[in-house]
């Protein structure tokens, strides 16, 4: 595995925005196959860092390389286009609209010509099931059914599952459990396993270290927007890697500042 | 026991071409439109039993109702549009008078040809669109906002204008024959602005259900940062849709002013009710997402049946706006339960099939 190429590789990158330093020098890369964990609580700055990897924001400073040559984007379409997709905690899909009319969402299938063209239905359907149901979903099985009928890590699988259609090489997944119970969560790690297992390099950001030990291959600690720790799968145990993510603080020491103010 | 599993085999492949069969009628009864069509038809059935022998029923009553509800459909399909888009226009309660008002001040003051008239009519419509879109879309403001500013402003630039140029309020317009022909007249009854209302409808129908832009118009509304994601260009669909709805207003106004040979520049605040309550009792969801064509031409009947049928049946006139209003209740209740059925089929799945 290590022997592969990084597709996405980021040196020493820097963010700030005006005064404020939000990224110091963040080092990553990620591989074919490969789940990059990114964990961090909340204000680490991996909102920032998701956001510069897919494009919204360009590094202040160092570079991000895609297959080894450095890239810049312009915007999110251009990152979408060159493979990198992102999926947010709650966003990607449309509620009140059928499945495959989500799934096709920006990139409608048509049939038909010049102005006259029309949405097919059909193969919009056919291509929408299909996908969704080799991504684990196999109660989907009209895809005119209403989005808003799927649970949420359904939706979350659509929307991987769409990702994966359209061609994403890297995946950025924005804490796609953070909002799920125990079984819909499974469910999602199950399609990162999917994803993971197609070839394809997942970022997946979570502050749920149970999820990220029980998929991740390799693991970055976001602290105050550096990389506190930066270690492989089995290097760390659960215990140490939760009092990374507190800022070094153990359990003992949350449990000294708790009994404290009591 | 082979045969019984042949039977069952069987039964599975016919209830599976039922269900190919039925599929268009099955896509209807789950969607909002049904809603909408049974309202129709219950208002219909009553305003029927009481107008049966006020000629309710007669071409007559049927044109007359019809005629109101075509100006309005022809402004609610396009707000419509906007709703699901998760936006509001209510600046077209000014454009209809302003587009009559000018089409009439241009062609009998200034000697415009009928063509000239109308295309201009139709450029300065689509440009309050484009203020309308390009607020809305820029500044993040409310586009309820947005539409009451340009209501207000084209409003009384519309009432000083006329003043200023003609010193008068209202102005008459004398439309030759092909004007009056292809905007203007009655056939077997029905103002021309039914016939221009049915075509729409095709068009319109097309173009939010069949054409991949329909799409993009349910996407923006459902989520519209999800849309902006998956490349739909919010923003400048945006724009599009509130040019169309502002030139489809014009278009209502130039078939109005040709059609009574005269028009007033007063803001038609009315128009702003009509519409979004053809929209809402048609099942489109005020928080954008959801709503169908067919359905708010259903409402907009409705409408006219309450608004305008009433005349021919023996219902007191002033209960309409009461009907109007226990009407626009019943559907936004609806319109919720609609959403939470459509949205319900992990549980109901079984059910739905039988």
């Amino acid at each position: 595995m290590t022997e592969l190429n990084p597709v996405l590789e980021l040196r020493k990158v820097d963010k700030s925005f005006g005064p404020i330093d939000v990224l110091h020098e963040i080092s990553l890369s990620v591989r074919e196959g490969e789940v990059l964990c990114l964990l961090g609580d909340n204000g680490a700055g991996k909102s920032t860092l998701i956001k510069t990897m897919a494009g919204v924001h360009q590094p202040t400073r160092g570079e991000i390389l895609m297959d080894g040559n450095p890239i810049s984007f312009r915007g999110p379409r251009e990152a979408q286009e060159a493979g990198i997709a992102t999926v947010h905690q709650f966003g990607g899909t449309f509620p009140l609209m059928s499945i495959s009319r989500s799934f096709f969402a920006g990139m409608e299938p048509t049939k038909g010509w010049g102005p006259f063209k029309i949405f097919d239905r059909q193969k919009a359907n056919e291509v929408a099931v299909r996908e969704v149901q080799n991504f684990g979903i196999t109660r989907v099985e009209d895809g005119d059914r209403l989005v808003g009928g799927l649970s949420g890590g359904e939706r979350q699988s659509l929307a991987i599952a769409r990702a994966v259609y359209f061609g994403a090489r890297i995946l950025i997944l924005d804490e796609p459990t953070a909002a799920l119970g125990v079984k819909q969560s499974a469910h999602v790690l199950r399609i990162v396993n999917e994803a993971k297992r197609r070839g394809l390099a997942v970022i997946f950001i979570t502050h749920q270290v149970m999820h990220a030990l029980s998929v991740g291959d390799h693991f970055a600690v976001l602290i105050r927007g550096a990389i506190a720790a930066d270690f492989k799968k089995g290097e760390k145990t659960r215990e140490e890697i939760t009092d990374l993510m507190a800022g070094g603080e153990s359990m003992a020491d949350l449990e000294e500042a708790i009994s404290g103010t009591a | 026991m082979l045969e019984k599993t042949n039977n069952t085999a069987g039964q599975t492949e016919s209830v599976r071409n039922e269900q190919k069969f039925a599929f268009g009628l099955s896509e209807f009864i789950r969607s909002p439109a049904m809603g909408a069509f049974i309202g129709m038809l219950i208002v219909f059935l009553i305003f029927t039993m009481f107008g049966y022998h006020r000629n309710f029923l007669s071409i007559a009553g049927l044109a007359n109702w019809m005629n109101f509800a075509s100006t309005v459909g022809i402004i609610a399909i396009p707000v419509a549009f906007l709703m699901i888009s998760g936006e509001l226009d209510i600046s077209t309660g000014a454009v209809m008078p302003a587009s009559a008002m000018m089409l009439g001040i241009s062609v009998n003051h200034y000697d415009f040809p009928m063509w000239l008239g109308i295309v201009s009519t139709l450029m300065m419509a689509s440009c309050v669109g484009l203020i309308n879109g390009v607020l809305v879309t820029r500044t993040q403001v409310p586009s309820f906002i947005v539409t009451l500013a340009t209501l207000f402003a084209v409003g009384g630039l519309t009432l000083a204008l006329s003043d200023l140029l003609i010193n008068n309020t209202n102005v008459s317009l004398k439309s030759p024959d092909w004007a009056k022909a292809v905007f203007g007249t009655r056939y077997f009854g029905f103002r021309t602005s039914v016939f221009w209302w049915l075509g729409l409808i095709a068009v319109f129908w097309y173009f939010l259900h069949r054409s991949p832009w329909g799409n993009w118009v349910f996407a923006m509304g459902g989520d519209a940062e999800s849309a902006r994601n998956a490349g739909i260009p919010v923003n400048r669909m945006k724009i599009w849709l509130f040019i169309l709805c502002a030139v489809c207003t014009s278009l209502a106004g130039i078939l109005q002013v040709i059609q009574f040979n005269s028009a007033q520049s007063a803001t038609f605040f009315n128009m702003i009710f009509f519409t979004i309550i053809a929209s809402v009792v048609g099942g489109v969801l005020l928080n954008g997402g959801a709503g169908s064509v067919i359905g708010v031409v259903f409402g907009t009947m409705t409408l006219g049946i309450v608004q305008q049928g009433i005349n021919y049946t023996e219902i007191d006139r002033n209960y309409s706006l009461l009907i109007i209003g226990v009407m626009l209740l019943i559907a936004v209740l609806m319109n919720g339960t609609f959403q939470r059925l459509a949205t319900s089929w992990s549980q109901t799945k079984e059910g739905c099939l039988i």
